[in-house]
């Protein structure tokens, strides 16, 4: 199995969390992995993208080719487009579709989901909302990976034990919180797929 | 084996602990931070009182390393690409002195510049300074290569150049560990002339050097990082290097390249394989991450010689970072493109965070020089750079660390009225104190603004060298008193910031302005600090 994941999103929202989930289950089932993150002046309020592949194989290149990646993985609606030449014909996208608008020139939020709505395989929801339902408001990150994972090929009780395995220092509480956050964006991609 | 998952600069640092470094000098600058943060944060290098605080400047840091060095110890020193020009004097000169303990330079270069203002290419100054130089391809190697860097620097001794690029830099992956060595024991030099270079001894020295680069290309012919892979199809062999071996083997999904290949880890250039590839192949395709260092080496200057490919041809792009798909359209293997990016999309460059205290500053400051003509602020490298860009537009230049107050001070010589400087504290203290006195001995009519955020803010918020001792630095290089001022950036100060900012101007010699307030995100740093522990203690 092998798995190529772009996560995307705004400078602060946690996308070096999702990552850090799925690595982790990823090498608990002893599987290769390279990770590129973006440091340094990206992170002031910039777009922020980072390269995730996991493999039973060894892997060659840090960066994901274009047109290869199975999966945008986006904490905003707008960052979710920003790296769609990287996604290969049969891959997905899951995209938030709050807005993180901190620009200007920010398009209509409308005209962007109808773009997000136009790739052929994608998951599309308002994780803040979801987040807030579920009782875990500050976890639409975790929403967000719940929502891609049917589509990750690894055990659900993985990414959970990661979870406790993440979050673990914080106490159950935070634990607890981020469980009902990953369980609330499966559901909500199980039932839209 | 069990693996550790480590960024490419943690690999480095976790390399240098276990190799038995006795101190890391540093001045942060990305993609390089991360190296020194590991030493700083690794429970066995407090253990083993391995030295880590940051350095003024990069300069400082490879001296001090150099020291160490001489001592007997291993030192490693680190920096960002354009931080090997600010330690070039020091660094150029350790290969005539050599070193002593083992002194490892890592140097990470920018191509696609993602955060600095080239994308110069570290191997360059390698080959000037004429020392041996080690680029690493994964995070594996990168902690390998430390631990044989050292070895190589004290069978020579000789300091040794470690080129990373940003993604390796970067790049996680896992990295399997040996146990550590201990540090070296304090041995003097064996020659107490050799790190004196008076003329007559730098000659000698430099013969050493000449001699000894003989002996580093049969490093090169025999070290484990250069390998020659042979393949069938010889219509073209591929000399690739660092990083950029990993995007050659992307392409062939089984690793195996039907052409003969020569993954390069360790310069010089192994001389015979490369004749080898050159008699064997029709033509050489040279895959490298940075300049045509390598392209331009085989090629010559006329290039009537072999057929080499690579940037300078138009094979690969001349500038800019590799990825897999340029390498494969360069072998001529069939690219891949995802869909296009929607026509509504629009850019969201970094900006000054909500609440930062460089927003004020620039308020106040825009709202002085309003009605006179535009072009007047010459700033510098930091987050500030970032009132560059709209909304504030509030600078007109940012160049290397510290040339705001030098440049305000030529413009200034120039006749040009009013000229004001806008650096950060930690900057200032990097390169800016020695321009400042510059401008006092001139009494240049400039207003120089010390934007003090009490931390080294865009690389990450490290500790600033200047903090608590902006002013007195200024009193002491000569800065009049009277015309030194600590402000408050802060909105409900706004008119009385704009009147000092103002009278200052109008004063026809040097002044120093300081807007003093915490960068916000080292407040939210300290307070969850702060939080957990206390979590903690209730616990």
């Amino acid at each position: 199995m092998k798995k190529d994941i772009i996560l995307a999103g705004v400078g602060g929202q946690g996308i070096i969390s999702i990552a850090a989930i799925i690595g982790y289950a990823a090498l608990e089932q002893g599987m290769f992995l390279k990770q590129s993150e973006i440091h340094g002046m990206s992170q002031r309020g910039g777009d922020v993208m980072s390269n995730l592949r996991i493999s039973h194989h060894e892997i060659a290149s840090d960066l994901i080719p274009f047109g290869q990646a199975d999966m945008i993985i986006s904490i905003e609606p707008l960052e979710s487009l920003r790296y769609l030449p990287y996604l290969s014909p049969a891959g997905w996208v899951i995209a938030n579709t709050r807005p993180f608008n901190n620009i200007p020139d920010y398009p209509e939020i409308e005209q962007v989901v109808a773009e997000i709505e136009k790739i052929p395989h994608h998951i599309a929801l308002d994780a803040d909302a979801i987040a807030k339902e579920s009782g875990s408001p500050k976890a639409a990150n975790i929403v967000i990976l719940g929502a891609a994972s049917p589509f990750l090929d690894m055990a659900f009780e993985k990414l959970e034990a990661a979870i406790r395995h993440t979050f673990g220092k914080k106490g159950e509480t935070v634990v607890g919180l981020n469980l009902q956050a990953l369980k609330a964006g499966r559901l909500f991609a199980e039932q839209h797929i | 084996m069990q693996k550790t998952l480590l960024l490419g600069d943690e690999a480095i640092a976790q390399g240098a602990l276990d190799a038995g470094i006795s101190g890391i000098y540093a001045y942060p600058g990305t993609p390089s931070t991360e190296i020194t943060e590991f030493v700083q944060n690794s429970k066995y290098a407090k253990e083993n009182n391995v030295h880590s605080t940051w350095s003024a400047n990069e300069k400082t840091a490879m001296e001090t390393a150099l020291g160490m060095s001489y001592a007997g110890k291993r030192a490693m020193v680190c920096m960002k690409h354009v931080g090997l020009n600010v330690a070039a004097d020091p660094f150029i000169n350790s290969a005539i002195t050599g070193a002593n303990g083992g002194l490892i330079v890592v140097s990470a270069d920018d191509p696609s510049m993602h955060s600095s203002q080239n994308e110069q290419d570290s191997r360059v100054y390698g080959k000037f300074a004429m020392v041996p130089i080690l680029e690493p391809s994964n995070q594996q190697e990168a902690y390998d290569m430390v631990h044989y860097g050292f070895d190589l620097s004290e069978k020579y001794h000789i300091p040794v150049l470690f080129r990373i690029t940003t993604r390796m830099a970067h790049s996680r992956s896992g990295v399997a560990l040996k146990p550590p060595r201990a540090q070296n024991e304090n041995r003097m030099p064996d020659d107490l002339r050799q790190f004196v270079l008076l003329p007559s001894i730098a000659k000698r020295r430099y013969k050493n050097l000449l001699r000894d680069h003989t002996a580093f290309m049969e490093e090169s012919a025999v070290s484990p990082f250069n390998t020659y892979m042979d393949g069938q199809d010889r219509s073209k062999g591929i000399l690739v290097c660092g990083l950029a071996y990993n995007y050659l083997m992307e392409n062939f999904p089984d690793r195996k390249v039907p052409h003969p290949v020569l993954k390069i880890g360790q310069y010089p250039i192994p001389r015979k394989m490369v004749e080898k590839m050159a008699d064997e192949c029709a033509e050489i395709l040279v895959v490298e991450e940075g300049y045509p260092v390598i392209e331009e080496l085989l090629k010559g200057y006329l290039g009537r010689g072999l057929k080499i490919r690579g940037r300078l041809d138009g094979t690969l792009p001349r500038d800019g970072e590799l990825n897999p798909n340029l390498v494969a359209v360069a072998l001529g293997l069939p690219d891949t493109m995802g869909l296009a990016v929607p026509n509504l999309m629009v850019g969201r460059p970094p900006s000054l965070c909500s609440g930062c205290p460089h927003i004020d500053s620039f308020l106040a400051l825009n709202e002085v020089l309003n009605g006179l003509s535009r072009g007047r602020v010459f700033s510098d490298i930091g987050c500030y750079t970032l009132g560059a860009l709209k909304p504030y537009e509030a600078i007109n230049s940012c160049v290397d660390m510290g040339a705001s107050i030098t440049m305000a001070k030529g413009a200034a010589d120039a006749g040009m009225a009013p000229v004001v400087a806008v650096i950060g504290d930690s900057t200032f203290t990097h390169s800016g104190m020695t321009g400042l006195l510059d401008a006092v001995n001139d009494k240049s009519p400039i207003t120089v603004l010390i934007l003090d955020n009490g931390t080294t803010a865009m690389t990450g918020g490290q500790d600033s060298p200047g903090t608590g001792k902006i002013e007195e630095i200024c009193k002491g290089l000569g800065v009049e008193e009277s015309h030194i001022h600590i402000v408050r950036p802060l909105k409900k100060y706004h008119e009385e910031n704009v009147r000092i900012i103002k009278e200052e101007l109008a004063y026809p010699g040097v002044s120093v302005i300081i807007p003093r307030r915490e960068c916000i995100v080292a407040i939210d740093k300290r307070m969850r600090e702060k939080f957990k522990n206390q979590q903690t203690v209730k616990e």
